[in-house]
C-alpha cells in the first residue's frame, strides 16, 4: 500500500511520513521474529527429517551408497510387505468405519438425555481417550492374557471354549482394530457431539412440522449439517489410524509372524532393532501417499472456511 | 443399528402415544445404551484398577477374575519402592513441565504474530502449522535417529539415550496443534481490542501479555492440557531413542522392564499401567471442560 | 483542544481507493458527523485520523502537528468503538485507567481522573463490575468513559451507537451531546444514520464514494443540499425525485411533470432557472412533507393536483400517502384526518416554495 502512495508523499511530506510507515514495517518484522521460533522447529525437526526420510530410502543398508529405487523394488517381492500393506489399510479403515459408527451413536444418545447429565457422562465415555494408549494397551493385553483371559472366563460359562485372542492371525488383527475402536470412539463421540450441538433446534422442529421421520430428521437433516465435521474427523483419524505405532507394538508386537504389523511397527523393527535404516524409511515413506490424500481434502475445507469468514 | 432400535421406538409409539410418553422412552433407551457403551468403555481401567489391587496368588488363581477377594495395596507398595520407576516418573514429569512451557512460549508468540500481526507469508505458515501437525511421529522417527547420529558425529553431543532428547523432540508434536488452537482463540477476539489497546499506548508485546493472554486464557490452558497429555503419553521416540533404565520415561519403562521375559508380573504391570495414566486422567477429572474445549477447537474454529 | 485538518487524504487498498482526496478543516471544540452509505470512506477517513490506517497521500494536520507519521499512541487521541472494545478480564476501573497506566501516570491522578469521568457518565457504581454484567448502555458510558479519562486532542468515535436498541440509541444520543457541551474536546464521530447525524453534529459531512459531498450545518444540509445524493440521503422519508422538463409559456416558466400535469415555477426561481429550459434530464426534487392535503387557503407557490393513491401509512401523528408520476414513486404527508384511502383519488398539494431543480445527469442541484 505504501509504495503506491510513495510519489504522492514525496511531494506533500517528504520524509515525514517514514514514521508510521516504518512501524508499520517494524510490526511484520516483529511478528517474523515471534513466529521464528515455531518456523525453526517445523523446518528443523519436521521438515528436514520428513525430506530425508526419502533420501535415507534410496541408500543401500550400510548407507554407503546411493542405490536409487532398489529398497523400494526390494520391498515390491517381498510378501511380508503385501501383507503388511493389506493389514494397515484393513486397520485403518475398519477402524475408522467403525469408530465413526459408534462416535456418531453414542453422541446421539449423550444428545438425547437431559442437558444436567450430559457433562458425566460425556466424561465417561471420554475416558480411554485421556488413557495414554501404551497403558490402556496394557490393560487389554491382560484382559487378552491366553492363560488368565478374563474375557474367556465369561466366554465359558456360556461354553464357548478359550478364544486365541492375540494367537491366530484372525483374532489377532480382530483384538488390535477392536482396541483401536475402543481407544477411538470417544473422540469421534466429543466430536460430533460438539456438531449436534451446533444443529439449531429449529431445523429439526421445522422437519418435524414437515412430517419427517426420526430416520429422516437423521439423514435430511443432522448428517447434511455435520457432513463437514464428519469428513473430518475421520480423515483426521485415518491418518493417525494408518501411523498407529503404540496399541500394535505393544497388544502383538506385530505377531503372529507379521499378521498384524502396521507401516509404523514394521518399520520400527526394520529400521531401529534390525539396524537397516533405508529400509526402515522406505516402509514408513509409504504412508505418504495416504496421509496427502487426506491432507490436501481436510486443507481444502479449511481453506474454504477460511474464505467464508 | 443400535440407534434405530432406540429413536425407532418415538416413531411406532406416535401413534397412539403422547410427545412426552415418546420422549421418556427414547430418553430410557437412551440412558440404557449409554451405559452397555460406559461399561465397554470403562471396563480396561476398570480391570486395572481390580488387578492393582490383587495379590500375585489372587491372580493365578482360577476364581473370578472380575472381583478382588483379597485386596491389598502390596503392589503399589513394591512398585513404588523400586527406585527406577520412581526415576520412570521424574523423567516423565520434568519432560512433560519443560516440553508444556516450550510450547507455550512457541505457540502462543506464533499464533499471535500469525493471527493478529500478519507478515509476508503467514497465511501460508499458518496453514502450514496446521499440515505439519498431520505428519505422524511414526513418519520421523528413523530420519531422526540417522539426524542424531549426525550431531554426534559432528559436535560429539550424545543425543541419543537421554531423556532430555526428549525435549528437544516432543515440541515437534505438541507446538503444531497448540499453535493452531491459540490461532483460533487469538482470531476469536475483535480487532477492536488490539486497535483500542494500540490508541491506549500498548506495545504488541503488551497487547500479547496484557490483554490477548488474559483473554484467551480457556485457550491457554486447552493448549496446555493438550501438551501435557500428548508428551505424556509419547511412546515411539523414547521407544526409538533411550534404552538405558535411567533414561526412561514411564510409558515405556513399564512396557519394556515390568514385562521381562516370559514372566508377567501383571499385578506390578497394571499397577504401573494405572499410576502412569493418573496424571493425565487427573488433570482430566479437574478440567474436563477445556480439555474438551480443546479438542474440538482443532475442527469447529479452523 | 485542538483542530484536526485534512488536506487531499487518500487511501488506497492495493489498486482500489477507499478514499479520494479529502479536504475538511474541524475547528477546535466542534462536534463534526461524517454520514454516508456502507463503504463510502468514512470509517476509513476516522481509521486514518487515529493512526489505526496508514494514509497513502496526503496530510492530517492535529493541534498544528502533521501526523502522518506519528502512532496512534502519540496522537493524544481517544476512540469509542462500535462494538465498545472493552477488555473483558478487566473491571471498569481497569478499563478506563488502562492508557494511563500504560502512560506511567501517577496513581493519585489516574484515580482523580477516573473518578471525575466516572461521575461526569454516571457509572460511578460500576466501577469494579466487569463488562459483562454491564447492560449495552452502561458498557457504551464506560467506552465513552475510557476516552474521556484519557482527556485527549479530538475525540474520535466509529458508530458508537449503532449496537443498541432503538430506545437507548435516542437515550445514549442525548448523553453523548451531553457530556460533549461538558468537555467540550473536539470529536469526529461517524455513522451512516442520518438522524444521528442532524441532531448530534455541529457540522455534517455527508461522504459518498471516498469523496466528501457536501459540508455544513444540519439544517444547511436538509434545506439546501448541493448534489442529488445529499438531497435524498438527509431526510427520512426521502426527498422524491420526479422527471421533469422546463418549459417557457407565455412568459412564464413552468415545470412539466407529465402531459396532464405542470406547475409554474415560483417567482423567485424564474431567474435561476430559465438557462435550463429545454434540458434534459432534470428532475424536480420535493420534499414529503412539501406535498399535502389541499387546503382552504391557497399559498403563493402551491398548487393542487389529484392523483390516486396507492398506498397509505398512517404514523399517527400524519399519514404517509404514495402514488406514481411520471414513473417515480411520491411520497406525501397528510394530515390523519384527510381521509387519504389506497385506490381512491385524492386532491392534494404542492409546495414548490421549496422545491429543488436537479440535473441528473452532473447529480448537482441547479
Amino acid at each position: 500500500m505504501a509504495d503506491i502512495a510513495a510519489p504522492n508523499a514525496a511531494v506533500l511530506a517528504g520524509d515525514r511520513r517514514t514514521g508510521l510507515h516504518k512501524l508499520m514495517q517494524r510490526k511484520s518484522t516483529i511478528a517474523f521474529l515471534m513466529a521464528l521460533p515455531l518456523i525453526l522447529l517445523i523446518g528443523i525437526l519436521v521438515l528436514y527429517p520428513a525430506c530425508y526420510a526419502i533420501w535415507l530410502a534410496m541408500l543401500n543398508k550400510s548407507m554407503t551408497k546411493f542405490v536409487g529405487l532398489g529398497n523400494f523394488q526390494f520391498l515390491f517381492k517381498r510378501d511380508t510387505f503385501w501383507d503388511v500393506v493389506f493389514q494397515s489399510c484393513l486397520f485403518a479403515i475398519t477402524a475408522v468405519i467403525f469408530k465413526a459408527i459408534i462416535g456418531f451413536v453414542v453422541a446421539h444418545f449423550v444428545h438425547n438425555i437431559p442437558s444436567k447429565g450430559q457433562r458425566k457422562w460425556r466424561g465417561m465415555l471420554l475416558v480411554p481417550w485421556v488413557i495414554p494408549p501404551a497403558m490402556s494397551t496394557l490393560a487389554w493385553l491382560w484382559l487378552f492374557d491366553p492363560a488368565y483371559s478374563a474375557f474367556n472366563w465369561i466366554l465359558a460359562h456360556f461354553g464357548i471354549g478359550p478364544v486365541p485372542w492375540l494367537g491366530e492371525t484372525g483374532w489377532a488383527r480382530f483384538s488390535v482394530i477392536l482396541v483401536n475402536i475402543w481407544a477411538g470412539a470417544p473422540f469421534f463421540m466429543i466430536m460430533y457431539l460438539a456438531a449436534l450441538k451446533s444443529v439449531p433446534e429449529q431445523l429439526y422442529e421445522a422437519a418435524a412440522i414437515d412430517g419427517a421421520a426420526w430416520w429422516q430428521r437423521i439423514w435430511y437433516v443432522t448428517l447434511p449439517m455435520m457432513r463437514n465435521i464428519i469428513a473430518i474427523t475421520a480423515l483426521f483419524s485415518l491418518i493417525v489410524t494408518f501411523a498407529n505405532f503404540d496399541i500394535v507394538r505393544v497388544l502383538t508386537n506385530g505377531g503372529p509372524l507379521t499378521s498384524t504389523q502396521l507401516f509404523g511397527t514394521w518399520g520400527f523393527k526394520l529400521g531401529i532393532e534390525s539396524g537397516d535404516i533405508p529400509l526402515g524409511s522406505c516402509v514408513v515413506l509409504f504412508m505418504v501417499p495416504i496421509l496427502a490424500v487426506a491432507a490436501s481434502v481436510i486443507l481444502r475445507d479449511i481453506n474454504k472456511r477460511g474464505s467464508e469468514v | 443399528m443400535a440407534d434405530i432400535a432406540v429413536a425407532g421406538t418415538p416413531g411406532r409409539r406416535g401413534a397412539y402415544g403422547s410427545i412426552s410418553r415418546d420422549r421418556r422412552w427414547a430418553m430410557r433407551w437412551s440412558y440404557f445404551f449409554l451405559a452397555l457403551f460406559a461399561i465397554f468403555f470403562l471396563m480396561p481401567p476398570f480391570y486395572m484398577l481390580i488387578t492393582s489391587l490383587k495379590s500375585s496368588a489372587e491372580i493365578s488363581a482360577a476364581q473370578n477374575p472380575w472381583w478382588v477377594f483379597g485386596p491389598t495395596l502390596e503392589n503399589y507398595v513394591a512398585l513404588l519402592g523400586k527406585n527406577e520407576f520412581l526415576i520412570f516418573f521424574r523423567n516423565s514429569a520434568l519432560v512433560s513441565i519443560c516440553v508444556v512451557t516450550i510450547t507455550m512460549l512457541i505457540s502462543v508468540t506464533a499464533a499471535f504474530a500469525l493471527a493478529r500481526m500478519k507478515f509476508w507469508g503467514s497465511a501460508t505458515l499458518a496453514t502450514g502449522v496446521f499440515l505439519t501437525y498431520l505428519i505422524p511421529d511414526t513418519l520421523l522417527f528413523i530420519p531422526l535417529f540417522k539426524m542424531f547420529a549426525f550431531v554426534r558425529d559432528t559436535t560429539g553431543i550424545e543425543l541419543m539415550n537421554h531423556w532430555w532428547t526428549l525435549i528437544i523432540i516432543y515440541p515437534t508434536l505438541t507446538v503444531p496443534f497448540a499453535t493452531w488452537i491459540m490461532i483460533g482463540y487469538f482470531a476469536s477476539i475483535p480487532k477492536e481490542l488490539d486497535e483500542a489497546a494500540l490508541i491506549d499506548g500498548a506495545s504488541w508485546m503488551q497487547t500479547l501479555t496484557k490483554i490477548f493472554i488474559p483473554v484467551a486464557l480457556p485457550g491457554i490452558i486447552a493448549a496446555t492440557i493438550f501438551s501435557f497429555t500428548v508428551s505424556w503419553a509419547q511412546f515411539l521416540y523414547p521407544m526409538a531413542f533411550t534404552t538405558s533404565t535411567n533414561e526412561l520415561v514411564l510409558p515405556v519403562g513399564i512396557v519394556t522392564t515390568l514385562i521381562k521375559g516370559d514372566v508377567f508380573n501383571w499385578g506390578q504391570i497394571m499397577t504401573g499401567a494405572l499410576l502412569g495414566a493418573a496424571p493425565p486422567l487427573i488433570i482430566y477429572a479437574f478440567l474436563m471442560d477445556y480439555y474438551i474445549a480443546g479438542l474440538t477447537a482443532g475442527a469447529t474454529k479452523g | 483542544m485542538a483542530q484536526v485538518t485534512l488536506r487531499k487524504v487518500i487511501k488506497k487498498y492495493d489498486e482500489v481507493l477507499a478514499v479520494r482526496g479529502v479536504d475538511l478543516d474541524i475547528a477546535d471544540k466542534e462536534f463534526i458527523v461524517l454520514v454516508g452509505p456502507s463503504g463510502c470512506g468514512k470509517s476509513t477517513t476516522l481509521r486514518m485520523i487515529a493512526g489505526l490506517e496508514e494514509i497513502s497521500g496526503g496530510d492530517i494536520v492535529i493541534g498544528g502537528d502533521v501526523v502522518n507519521d506519528v502512532p496512534p499512541k502519540d496522537r493524544d487521541i481517544a476512540m469509542v468503538f462500535q462494538n465498545y472494545a472493552l477488555y473483558p478480564h478487566m473491571n471498569v476501573y481497569e478499563n478506563m485507567s488502562f492508557g494511563l497506566k500504560l502512560k506511567k501516570t501517577p496513581r493519585d491522578e489516574i484515580d482523580r481522573r477516573v473518578k471525575q469521568a466516572a461521575q461526569i457518565l454516571d457509572i460511578t457504581e460500576l466501577l469494579d463490575r466487569k463488562p459483562k454484567q454491564l447492560s449495552g448502555g452502561q458498557r457504551q458510558r464506560v467506552a465513552m468513559g475510557r476516552a474521556i479519562v484519557r482527556d485527549p486532542k479530538v475525540f474520535l468515535f466509529d458508530e458508537p451507537l449503532s449496537n443498541l436498541d432503538a430506545k437507548l440509541r435516542v437515550q445514549m444520543r442525548t448523553e453523548i451531546k451531553k457530556v460533549h457541551q461538558k468537555v467540550r474536546t473536539t470529536t469526529v464521530y461517524v455513522t451512516h444514520d442520518q438522524v444521528e447525524a442532524m441532531t448530534l453534529a455541529d457540522r455534517v459531512v455527508v461522504m459518498n464514494a471516498g469523496l466528501i459531498e457536501q459540508v455544513g450545518s444540519p439544517n444547511d444540509l436538509y434545506h439546501s443540499p448541493t448534489t442529488k445524493f445529499v438531497a435524498g440521503f438527509i431526510g427520512s422519508p426521502a426527498m422524491n425525485f420526479i422527471p421533469c422538463h422546463l418549459e417557457q409559456a407565455a412568459g412564464a416558466l413552468r415545470l412539466r411533470l407529465t402531459d396532464s400535469l405542470s406547475m409554474p415555477v415560483p417567482a423567485s426561481r424564474t431567474a435561476r432557472y430559465t438557462a435550463f429550459v429545454g434540458r434534459p434530464n432534470l428532475m424536480l426534487g420535493l420534499r414529503p412533507e412539501h406535498i399535502m392535503e389541499t387546503r382552504p387557503h391557497i399559498e403563493p407557490d402551491q398548487h393542487d393536483f389529484n392523483m390516486t393513491i396507492e398506498v397509505v401509512e398512517p404514523m399517527g401523528m400524519e399519514t404517509l400517502v404514495y402514488f406514481t408520476v411520471n414513473g417515480a414513486e411520491i411520497c406525501g404527508r397528510v394530515n390523519p384526518n384527510a381521509g387519504a384511502a389506497a385506490g381512491q383519488s385524492m386532491k392534494l398539494r404542492a409546495d414548490l416554495s421549496n422545491m429543488h431543480l436537479i440535473d441528473d445527469t452532473t447529480g448537482k442541484v441547479l
